[in-house]
Protein backbone atom coordinates (compact mmCIF):
# COMPACT_ATOMS: atom_id res chain seq x y z
CA UNK A 1 0.00 0.00 0.00
CA UNK A 2 2.69 2.40 1.10
CA UNK A 3 4.74 1.43 -1.84
CA UNK A 4 1.98 1.95 -4.31
CA UNK A 5 1.25 5.39 -2.82
CA UNK A 6 4.89 6.32 -3.24
CA UNK A 7 4.76 5.08 -6.79
CA UNK A 8 1.68 7.06 -7.63
CA UNK A 9 3.21 10.16 -6.06
CA UNK A 10 6.22 9.76 -8.27
CA UNK A 11 3.94 9.28 -11.22
CA UNK A 12 1.95 12.40 -10.41
CA UNK A 13 5.12 14.36 -9.87
CA UNK A 14 6.65 13.26 -13.11
CA UNK A 15 3.43 14.00 -14.94
CA UNK A 16 3.43 17.46 -13.42
CA UNK A 17 7.01 18.04 -14.43
CA UNK A 18 6.29 16.83 -17.94
CA UNK A 19 3.21 18.96 -18.14
CA UNK A 20 5.06 22.04 -16.94
CA UNK A 21 7.97 21.57 -19.30
CA UNK A 22 5.76 20.99 -22.31
CA UNK A 23 3.71 24.01 -21.35
CA UNK A 24 6.85 26.06 -20.86
CA UNK A 25 8.15 24.98 -24.27
CA UNK A 26 4.96 26.06 -26.02
CA UNK A 27 5.12 29.48 -24.44
CA UNK A 28 8.70 29.78 -25.38
CA UNK A 29 8.02 29.18 -29.10
CA UNK A 30 5.42 31.89 -29.02
CA UNK A 31 7.82 34.18 -27.21
CA UNK A 32 10.56 33.49 -29.72
CA UNK A 33 8.17 34.13 -32.55
CA UNK A 34 7.07 37.48 -31.20
CA UNK A 35 10.69 38.46 -30.48
CA UNK A 36 11.60 37.62 -34.08
CA UNK A 37 8.61 39.41 -35.49
CA UNK A 38 9.52 42.49 -33.49
CA UNK A 39 13.00 42.53 -35.00
CA UNK A 40 11.80 41.84 -38.55
CA UNK A 41 8.99 44.36 -38.65
CA UNK A 42 11.32 47.08 -37.37
CA UNK A 43 13.37 46.81 -40.59
CA UNK A 44 11.88 47.90 -43.89
CA UNK A 45 13.86 45.27 -45.82
CA UNK A 46 12.74 42.36 -43.66
CA UNK A 47 9.18 43.47 -42.97
CA UNK A 48 7.57 41.03 -45.39
CA UNK A 49 9.20 37.92 -43.95
CA UNK A 50 6.92 35.37 -42.30
CA UNK A 51 7.98 33.34 -39.27
CA UNK A 52 6.93 30.11 -37.64
CA UNK A 53 8.64 28.57 -34.61
CA UNK A 54 8.41 24.98 -33.46
CA UNK A 55 10.56 23.64 -30.64
CA UNK A 56 13.03 26.46 -31.16
CA UNK A 57 13.36 25.73 -34.87
CA UNK A 58 12.55 28.86 -36.82
CA UNK A 59 11.19 28.67 -40.33
CA UNK A 60 11.39 31.83 -42.40
CA UNK A 61 9.31 32.27 -45.51
CA UNK A 62 8.18 35.01 -47.85
CA UNK A 63 9.83 36.96 -50.63
CA UNK A 64 13.07 38.88 -50.09
CA UNK A 65 14.11 41.58 -52.51
CA UNK A 66 17.58 40.08 -52.95
CA UNK A 67 20.04 37.45 -51.66
CA UNK A 68 21.64 39.93 -49.24
CA UNK A 69 18.30 40.62 -47.65
CA UNK A 70 17.67 36.90 -47.24
CA UNK A 71 21.00 36.51 -45.41
CA UNK A 72 20.29 39.60 -43.34
CA UNK A 73 17.03 38.06 -42.10
CA UNK A 74 18.80 34.88 -41.13
CA UNK A 75 21.61 36.70 -39.29
CA UNK A 76 19.14 38.84 -37.39
CA UNK A 77 17.07 35.83 -36.32
CA UNK A 78 20.13 33.82 -35.29
CA UNK A 79 20.93 36.38 -32.58
CA UNK A 80 17.57 36.01 -30.89
CA UNK A 81 17.57 33.99 -27.69
CA UNK A 82 15.98 30.57 -27.81
CA UNK A 83 16.49 30.02 -31.52
CA UNK A 84 18.10 26.64 -31.99
CA UNK A 85 18.20 26.51 -35.75
CA UNK A 86 16.80 28.27 -38.81
CA UNK A 87 15.17 26.94 -41.91
CA UNK A 88 15.35 29.77 -44.42
CA UNK A 89 12.67 29.18 -47.02
CA UNK A 90 12.65 32.78 -48.22
CA UNK A 91 12.65 33.18 -51.96
CA UNK A 92 14.42 35.99 -53.75
CA UNK A 93 12.28 38.21 -55.95
CA UNK A 94 13.34 38.29 -59.61
CA UNK A 95 15.24 41.49 -60.35
CA UNK A 96 12.99 44.33 -61.38
CA UNK A 97 13.24 44.89 -65.09
CA UNK A 98 13.68 48.58 -65.68
CA UNK A 99 12.02 49.40 -68.96
CA UNK A 100 12.14 52.98 -70.15
CA UNK A 101 8.76 52.92 -71.91
CA UNK A 102 8.79 56.62 -72.72
CA UNK A 103 12.09 56.43 -74.58
CA UNK A 104 10.92 53.36 -76.49
CA UNK A 105 7.61 54.94 -77.39
CA UNK A 106 9.42 58.07 -78.52
CA UNK A 107 11.90 56.05 -80.57
CA UNK A 108 9.04 54.25 -82.29
CA UNK A 109 7.15 57.49 -82.86
CA UNK A 110 10.24 59.03 -84.47
CA UNK A 111 10.60 55.98 -86.71
CA UNK A 112 6.94 56.38 -87.69
CA UNK A 113 7.33 60.08 -88.44
CA UNK A 114 10.36 59.66 -90.72
CA UNK A 115 9.20 56.43 -92.35
CA UNK A 116 8.10 58.19 -95.52
CA UNK A 117 11.43 60.01 -95.80
CA UNK A 118 13.84 57.10 -96.10
CA UNK A 119 16.86 59.26 -96.91
CA UNK A 120 16.59 60.95 -93.49
CA UNK A 121 18.68 59.38 -90.73
CA UNK A 122 17.87 59.86 -87.06
CA UNK A 123 19.80 59.62 -83.82
CA UNK A 124 18.10 60.16 -80.46
CA UNK A 125 20.26 61.01 -77.43
CA UNK A 126 18.82 62.24 -74.12
CA UNK A 127 15.73 63.64 -75.77
CA UNK A 128 17.70 65.45 -78.49
CA UNK A 129 17.07 64.24 -82.00
CA UNK A 130 19.81 64.69 -84.58
CA UNK A 131 18.80 64.53 -88.23
CA UNK A 132 21.25 63.72 -90.99
CA UNK A 133 20.97 62.53 -94.57
CA UNK A 134 18.88 64.48 -97.03
CA UNK A 135 15.34 65.59 -97.72
CA UNK A 136 13.47 67.41 -100.46
CA UNK A 137 12.64 70.96 -99.47
CA UNK A 138 9.00 70.35 -100.32
CA UNK A 139 8.79 67.60 -97.71
CA UNK A 140 10.71 69.40 -95.00
CA UNK A 141 7.72 71.09 -93.40
CA UNK A 142 5.72 67.88 -93.20
CA UNK A 143 8.66 66.08 -91.59
CA UNK A 144 9.25 68.86 -89.07
CA UNK A 145 5.54 69.11 -88.18
CA UNK A 146 5.47 65.41 -87.40
CA UNK A 147 8.63 65.56 -85.32
CA UNK A 148 7.72 68.74 -83.43
CA UNK A 149 4.48 67.09 -82.30
CA UNK A 150 6.59 64.49 -80.49
CA UNK A 151 7.45 67.11 -77.90
CA UNK A 152 4.40 65.73 -76.07
CA UNK A 153 6.24 62.40 -75.88
CA UNK A 154 9.41 63.86 -74.40
CA UNK A 155 11.35 65.13 -77.41
CA UNK A 156 13.31 68.22 -76.32
CA UNK A 157 15.21 69.47 -79.33
CA UNK A 158 15.81 68.77 -83.00
CA UNK A 159 19.28 69.34 -84.45
CA UNK A 160 19.07 69.41 -88.23
CA UNK A 161 22.30 71.15 -89.26
CA UNK A 162 23.56 67.90 -90.73
CA UNK A 163 20.44 67.41 -92.85
CA UNK A 164 20.87 68.36 -96.50
CA UNK A 165 17.89 70.17 -98.04
CA UNK A 166 17.64 69.44 -101.76
CA UNK B 1 14.33 86.30 -74.03
CA UNK B 2 16.23 86.59 -77.31
CA UNK B 3 14.28 83.67 -78.76
CA UNK B 4 10.97 85.25 -77.86
CA UNK B 5 12.13 88.30 -79.83
CA UNK B 6 13.19 86.19 -82.81
CA UNK B 7 9.82 84.45 -82.91
CA UNK B 8 7.76 87.42 -81.70
CA UNK B 9 5.68 87.52 -84.89
CA UNK B 10 4.84 83.83 -84.46
CA UNK B 11 3.93 84.18 -80.79
CA UNK B 12 1.72 87.18 -81.59
CA UNK B 13 0.01 85.28 -84.40
CA UNK B 14 -0.60 82.28 -82.13
CA UNK B 15 -2.06 84.54 -79.47
CA UNK B 16 -4.36 86.22 -81.99
CA UNK B 17 -5.32 83.07 -83.94
CA UNK B 18 -6.46 81.94 -81.33
CA UNK B 19 -4.51 78.94 -80.17
CA UNK B 20 -6.19 77.23 -77.23
CA UNK B 21 -4.09 76.40 -74.14
CA UNK B 22 -1.20 78.37 -75.61
CA UNK B 23 2.03 77.97 -73.68
CA UNK B 24 5.27 79.74 -74.51
CA UNK B 25 8.34 78.68 -72.54
CA UNK B 26 12.06 79.02 -73.04
CA UNK B 27 14.46 76.43 -71.64
CA UNK B 28 18.07 75.47 -72.38
CA UNK B 29 18.22 77.51 -75.57
CA UNK B 30 14.97 76.16 -76.99
CA UNK B 31 11.67 77.99 -77.24
CA UNK B 32 8.65 75.75 -76.69
CA UNK B 33 5.31 76.81 -78.11
CA UNK B 34 2.46 74.43 -77.34
CA UNK B 35 -1.24 74.65 -77.96
CA UNK B 36 -4.25 73.46 -79.90
CA UNK B 37 -5.74 74.99 -83.02
CA UNK B 38 -7.46 74.22 -86.29
CA UNK B 39 -5.45 72.71 -89.12
CA UNK B 40 -5.54 76.02 -91.01
CA UNK B 41 -4.05 77.96 -88.11
CA UNK B 42 -1.39 75.32 -87.64
CA UNK B 43 -0.45 75.61 -91.31
CA UNK B 44 -0.30 79.40 -91.06
CA UNK B 45 1.98 79.23 -87.99
CA UNK B 46 4.25 76.70 -89.66
CA UNK B 47 4.60 78.85 -92.77
CA UNK B 48 5.54 81.75 -90.51
CA UNK B 49 8.06 79.56 -88.66
CA UNK B 50 9.68 78.67 -92.00
CA UNK B 51 9.99 82.34 -92.82
CA UNK B 52 11.55 83.35 -89.48
CA UNK B 53 13.89 80.36 -89.46
CA UNK B 54 14.51 79.30 -93.07
CA UNK B 55 14.57 75.50 -93.45
CA UNK B 56 13.80 75.09 -89.73
CA UNK B 57 17.55 74.74 -89.30
CA UNK B 58 18.34 76.61 -86.08
CA UNK B 59 16.92 73.95 -83.76
CA UNK B 60 15.82 76.61 -81.28
CA UNK B 61 12.05 76.20 -81.56
CA UNK B 62 9.71 73.29 -80.88
CA UNK B 63 6.37 74.26 -82.38
CA UNK B 64 3.89 71.75 -81.01
CA UNK B 65 0.53 72.86 -82.33
CA UNK B 66 -2.00 70.08 -82.03
CA UNK B 67 -4.66 70.41 -84.68
CA UNK B 68 -6.16 67.01 -83.95
CA UNK B 69 -7.06 67.41 -80.25
CA UNK B 70 -10.47 68.89 -80.96
CA UNK B 71 -11.53 66.25 -83.49
CA UNK B 72 -14.15 63.91 -82.08
CA UNK B 73 -15.10 60.35 -82.93
CA UNK B 74 -17.27 60.02 -86.00
CA UNK B 75 -15.56 62.96 -87.71
CA UNK B 76 -14.85 62.76 -91.44
CA UNK B 77 -11.18 62.88 -92.40
CA UNK B 78 -9.54 63.40 -95.74
CA UNK B 79 -6.46 61.40 -96.64
CA UNK B 80 -3.76 64.00 -97.29
CA UNK B 81 -0.74 61.97 -98.25
CA UNK B 82 1.75 63.52 -100.66
CA UNK B 83 1.33 61.05 -103.50
CA UNK B 84 0.74 57.56 -102.17
CA UNK B 85 -2.13 55.71 -100.58
CA UNK B 86 -2.47 55.74 -96.80
CA UNK B 87 -1.64 52.53 -95.00
CA UNK B 88 -4.16 51.09 -92.57
CA UNK B 89 -2.40 48.96 -89.96
CA UNK B 90 -3.25 46.31 -87.39
CA UNK B 91 -1.70 48.32 -84.56
CA UNK B 92 -0.52 51.84 -83.66
CA UNK B 93 2.98 51.90 -85.18
CA UNK B 94 4.68 51.29 -88.49
CA UNK B 95 6.00 48.00 -87.09
CA UNK B 96 2.46 46.63 -87.37
CA UNK B 97 1.26 44.89 -90.49
CA UNK B 98 -0.70 46.67 -93.21
CA UNK B 99 -4.30 45.49 -93.29
CA UNK B 100 -5.68 47.94 -95.82
CA UNK B 101 -5.19 51.12 -97.82
CA UNK B 102 -7.05 54.38 -98.19
CA UNK B 103 -6.61 56.28 -101.44
CA UNK B 104 -5.20 59.78 -101.54
CA UNK B 105 -8.02 62.33 -100.99
CA UNK B 106 -10.45 59.60 -99.96
CA UNK B 107 -12.70 60.57 -97.04
CA UNK B 108 -12.65 58.20 -94.05
CA UNK B 109 -14.28 58.18 -90.61
CA UNK B 110 -12.55 58.52 -87.26
CA UNK B 111 -13.61 55.65 -85.02
CA UNK B 112 -11.30 56.02 -82.04
CA UNK B 113 -8.12 57.87 -81.06
CA UNK B 114 -5.23 55.73 -79.80
CA UNK B 115 -3.00 58.79 -79.32
CA UNK B 116 -2.16 61.96 -81.23
CA UNK B 117 -0.16 59.97 -83.78
CA UNK B 118 -2.44 57.00 -84.42
CA UNK B 119 -6.17 56.83 -84.98
CA UNK B 120 -8.49 53.93 -85.68
CA UNK B 121 -10.28 54.79 -88.89
CA UNK B 122 -12.85 53.17 -91.15
CA UNK B 123 -13.20 53.58 -94.89
CA UNK B 124 -16.53 53.63 -96.71
CA UNK B 125 -15.61 50.19 -98.06
CA UNK B 126 -15.49 48.91 -94.48
CA UNK B 127 -11.72 48.65 -94.17
CA UNK B 128 -10.65 49.40 -90.60
CA UNK B 129 -7.45 49.88 -88.68
CA UNK B 130 -4.84 52.32 -87.42
CA UNK B 131 -3.56 55.17 -89.56
CA UNK B 132 -0.99 57.89 -88.99
CA UNK B 133 -2.72 61.18 -88.13
CA UNK B 134 -0.11 63.22 -89.98
CA UNK B 135 -1.85 62.22 -93.21
CA UNK B 136 -5.40 62.78 -92.03
CA UNK B 137 -7.01 66.21 -92.29
CA UNK B 138 -10.45 66.91 -90.86
CA UNK B 139 -13.04 67.83 -93.47
CA UNK B 140 -14.02 71.32 -92.38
Amino acid sequence: MKRSLKLSLVLVASLLVLGITSCKKKLKDADIQSAIEKVLTADADMKGTMVTVKDGVVTLSGVCKDEACKTKCEEAVKKIEGVSSIVNNCTVAPPEVVVPPVADALGQAIADAVKDFPSVKTQLTDGVLTLTGEIEKASLQKLMMGLNALKSMGLKKIESNGLTRK
Amino acid sequence: MALQDKYKELIDAATAAPVVNLQVREQDGVLYIDGESSGAVKQQLWDMYGKLDPDYAAGDLMLNINSVAGISEGAKLKVTTNKTNLNIRSGPGTDNSIVGKAARHEVVTLVRKENDQWWWIKTDDGEEGYSFTQYLTPVE
